[in-house]
C-alpha cells in the first residue's frame, strides 16, 4: 500500500495540517528545518539510524547516523557563529557532492543563516553575479573550488570569510579559515535559532529570459510541503534506501536531496562521481537502493546503453522510481517498465515552487508522457496567455498557473520585487511553462513560454550567455537559443557575428565554446556555433532571437514584418 | 609517438578543465569523467578538440563516458576511428 493511498480521496479531503501534525511543526515555537531534519529524528529514537551513506568516485565510503548529522550540523552552526555570521545573512555552499555539502546546509539553517547553494561547476562570472546580488557573507568551499572564489573576491566587499572545509597544511590567505567538520570537537548541544514559519531559509538562483539570474527566496515553512510530497509522491518509508541523483547546487538537491528524506527519517545514499551507466547500476546494486529520484536526461543516457547494461546487475531492490527536471517522454516511461519492471513517475515543479506541484502518484494510473495531476492542496490550472483566465476546453494549450498560498512557495526574488510581482496575474502564479489538460485531468507539457533554455533539466538564461559572448574579443553580436537535443531536451546553440578582422574557423569555434564553459558553466557552453555575417534584427535594432530559435525547432517563424534585414 | 600524444591530451585536459590554481595531477589513467574533472557537457568540447586535432569523426554512440574516462581510454577510442597514434 502506498503512503498516499487513493489520490482522489486525498485530493478531495486535504488540509496541509496533515503534514504539520505529523511533523509536530511549531512544537515549542520551533520551525527550523535544521531541527526537523536532525534533532527531531534523534528525539524519535532514531539517532543511531543511518542518515547518509556517501560514496566518492574512488570507492571511498563514509557513513553518518542521524546523531552524527545532528552533532556535525551543530558544529557547523557554532563555527559560523564564531566567525561572526549573523542570522539572516547569506552563507554560500560551493562544493561537489561531499558530505559537508549536505550537513553544513543544515548547520547554516540551525544558526539562522540563509543557505545559498551554488553549482560547483559554475565559472567566475556566474559566481560573482550570484554572490554580489545576495551580498553573501561567507562561502563554504573546498580547495578544488577555492581558486574561483579567490579570484573574484576583490569585487565582493560584503564577503567576509572564505571557509575551506578540506584545508591541508598550506597557509591560507587573509580572510580565509579552515573548518574540519569532523576534526573539531562534536558540538552536542546547540541553541538552534528559533525560526518562525516565514523566516528566510534558502536562496536558490534561477535564470530568466532577460536580466541577471533571480534569487528565489524560500522560508522554513517550505518544510510542510517538502515533507509531505516526499512521503506521498516519492512514497518514502522507514526502511527505504533513497537515492536522489540531483546536485544540491540546484533546488531538487536541497528540497529532495536533503530536506525531504531527512525530515522523513529515511536513509539516503549519495554518489559523488560523474555519470556512467555501469557505475550507476553498480551503485544501485551495491547500496540496495529502493527509491530512486532522477532526471529524464539521465534516463535517456541509460536508455542509450541498452538493456544489456541493465541485465548485468541485480536491481531487484528498486521498488519506486520518479523523475524531475524536464518532461519525461513516453518512450522513456515505456523503456523503464521493460528495464526495471516499473515506470518512472514524472513530477513537475520549479525552483520557485519549492516543492512538487503536478505529479504522478503510486497507485494512480500513469499515462506515459503526461505530467500527472496536481498534488493535494495545490490549485492548478492552465490559463489563456492573454486574459489569464483558466481555459475550460480539454486539450487547449495555455500557461500552467497555480493559486498562490502553498507552503513552499518562494516569498520573493532577492532584491527584485518588480520581477516577482510580474509572476502573478489575475490571482495566479504563472509558471512560464505551457501545457494542456486532458478530459481526465492529466497535464501534458508543451514547452516554455519564454526563451529560457532547459538543458538536462537546468534552466539557462540566453541573456547571460549573450552577455558573456560579447566579452570575447572576436564577438560583435550574438544570440543564444535552445536547440532540440535527443538526450538533453535542449542544448545551447549560439549565433555569432564576428568583429572585422576575425574569420570563422573551427579553432575560433572551440575557443568560444571553452570561453563560455569557463566563464559561466558547462551547461551554458554552446554545443554548436553558427557564424553569421549579420544577425536578424527588428527595425529598432533588437536581435530577433525568437526567429533563430523557431528555425532550430522547425517552427513557423511568425511575424517578420518588423525585420530589418534578411 | 603514443607517449607524445598522451602528453598532449593530458596538457589539454589540465589547461582546459582544471582550475588554474589546481595542483591536481593528471596521469594517463586518471579518471576524468568519474572524478568530475570533465563533466558530460564538457565532454562535447573535448570530443570536438580530438576530432579537430586528429582529423577524425567520433560517432555519438561511441563517445560514451567510459570511452572518455581516462587518457588511455581516449587513445584507444581515437585509434579505433582512424587516428594515427
Amino acid at each position: 500500500m502506498s503512503n498516499i493511498g487513493s489520490y482522489e480521496e486525498r485530493y478531495k479531503n486535504f488540509d496541509w495540517k496533515i503534514s504539520e501534525q505529523e511533523l509536530e511543526f511549531g512544537k515549542n515555537g520551533q520551525h527550523n528545518i535544521g531541527y526537523y531534519c536532525s534533532d527531531r529524528i534523534c528525539e524519535k529514537g532514531l539517532g543511531s539510524k543511518l542518515a547518509l551513506i556517501w560514496e566518492g568516485f574512488t570507492g571511498e565510503v563514509k557513513k553518518y547516523t542521524y546523531d552524527d548529522v545532528r552533532a556535525y550540523s551543530n558544529t557547523t552552526a557554532k563555527f559560523l557563529q564564531d566567525q561572526g555570521v549573523k542570522p539572516g545573512e547569506r552563507v554560500c555552499l560551493f562544493m561537489d557532492k561531499i558530505p559537508e555539502l549536505y550537513i553544513c546546509f543544515l548547520g547554516i539553517l540551525k544558526m539562522g543563516g540563509i543557505a545559498q547553494p551554488l553549482f560547483s561547476a559554475f565559472g567566475e562570472e556566474s559566481l560573482i553575479t550570484r554572490l554580489d546580488d545576495a551580498k553573501t557573507k561567507a562561502v563554504l568551499t573546498t580547495r578544488k573550488h577555492a581558486g574561483k572564489v579567490r579570484r573574484i573576491r576583490k569585487d565582493l566587499p560584503e564577503l567576509a570569510t572564505i571557509i575551506i572545509v578540506d584545508a591541508d597544511d598550506k597557509p591560507l590567505n587573509p580572510g580565509e579559515v579552515a573548518f574540519g567538520m569532523e576534526k573539531l570537537p562534536r558540538v552536542e548541544k546547540f541553541d538552534i535559532f528559533k525560526a518562525e514559519r516565514e523566516t528566510p531559509s534558502v536562496l536558490h538562483y534561477t535564470s530568466g529570459t532577460t536580466g541577471k539570474p533571480k534569487g528565489a527566496q524560500h522560508v522554513h515553512n517550505s518544510l510542510v510541503g517538502q515533507y509531505l510530497t516526499s512521503k506521498w509522491v516519492l512514497d518514502l518509508k522507514a526502511d527505504d534506501i533513497y537515492w536522489c541523483t540531483a546536485d544540491p547546487g540546484w533546488v531538487t538537491g536541497t528540497s529532495y536531496g536533503i530536506i525531504g528524506p531527512w525530515s522523513n527519517g529515511v536513509t539516503q545514499v549519495v554518489l559523488d562521481a560523474g555519470f556512467s551507466a555501469q557505475n550507476w547500476y553498480a551503485f544501485i546494486e551495491r547500496m540496495k537502493v529502493t527509491m530512486w529520484y532522477s532526471a529524464p536526461t539521465a534516463i535517456r543516457m541509460l536508455m542509450k546503453e541498452g538493456f544489456d547494461a541493465v541485465k548485468k546487475h541485480d536491481l531487484s531492490s528498486l521498488r519506486h522510481l520518479a523523475s524531475v527536471g524536464e518532461p519525461l517522454n513516453a518512450e522513456a516511461v515505456l523503456w523503464s517498465e521493460k528495464a526495471f519492471g516499473q515506470p518512472f513517475y514524472d513530477t513537475f515543479w520549479q525552483t520557485e515552487t519549492g516543492a512538487m506541484m503536478i505529479c504522478n502518484y503510486p497507485g494512480m494510473k500513469v499515462k506515459p508522457g503526461s505530467m500527472g495531476k496536481p498534488f493535494p492542496g495545490i490549485t492548478a490550472t492552465v490559463v489563456n496567455p492573454k486574459t489569464f483566465e483558466p481555459v475550460d476546453k480539454p486539450g487547449t494549450v495555455g500557461l500552467i498557473a497555480f493559486r498562490p498560498g502553498w507552503p513552499s512557495m518562494m516569498r520573493a526574488y532577492w532584491n527584485n520585487q518588480e520581477t516577482y510581482d510580474g509572476k502573478f496575474k489575475n490571482g495566479w502564479y504563472l509558471s512560464g511553462d505551457r501545457s494542456s489538460i486532458d478530459a481526465d485531468g492529466y497535464y501534458w507539457f508543451v514547452g516554455r513560454d519564454d526563451d529560457v533554455i532547459n538543458t538536462a533539466g537546468h534552466l539557462v538564461g540566453p541573456f547571460e550567455i549573450e552577455s558573456a559572448l560579447l566579452e570575447h574579443p572576436a564577438v560583435a553580436e550574438s544570440a543564444a537559443v535552445g536547440k532540440p537535443d535527443p538526450l538533453n531536451m535542449e542544448v545551447v546553440k549560439a549565433f555569432i557575428a564576428l568583429k572585422p578582422g576575425f574569420e570563422p574557423s573551427s579553432d575560433l569555434e572551440m575557443e568560444i565554446m571553452n570561453f563560455i564553459r569557463k566563464k559561466l558553466s558547462p551547461l551554458a557552453m554552446p554545443q554548436e556555433i553558427e557564424f553569421m555575417a549579420s544577425m536578424p534584427k527588428t527595425r529598432s535594432g533588437k536581435i530577433m532571437r525568437r526567429m533563430l530559435r523557431a528555425k532550430e525547432w522547425g517552427e513557423e517563424i511568425g511575424d517578420i514584418s518588423t525585420l530589418e534585414n534578411d | 609517438m603514443s607517449d607524445d600524444i598522451k602528453k598532449m591530451i593530458i596538457e589539454y585536459v589540465k589547461k582546459e578543465y582544471l582550475d588554474e590554481d589546481s595542483d591536481m595531477e593528471v596521469k594517463e589513467d586518471t579518471k576524468l569523467i568519474s572524478s568530475g574533472i570533465v563533466d558530460s557537457f564538457s565532454m562535447v568540447s573535448l570530443k570536438t578538440y580530438l576530432e579537430k586535432k586528429f582529423s577524425i569523426k567520433l560517432p555519438d554512440e561511441d563517445a560514451t563516458p567510459e570511452a572518455f574516462d581516462s587518457v588511455n581510454n581516449i587513445i584507444e577510442l581515437i585509434r579505433k576511428f582512424g587516428a594515427k597514434v
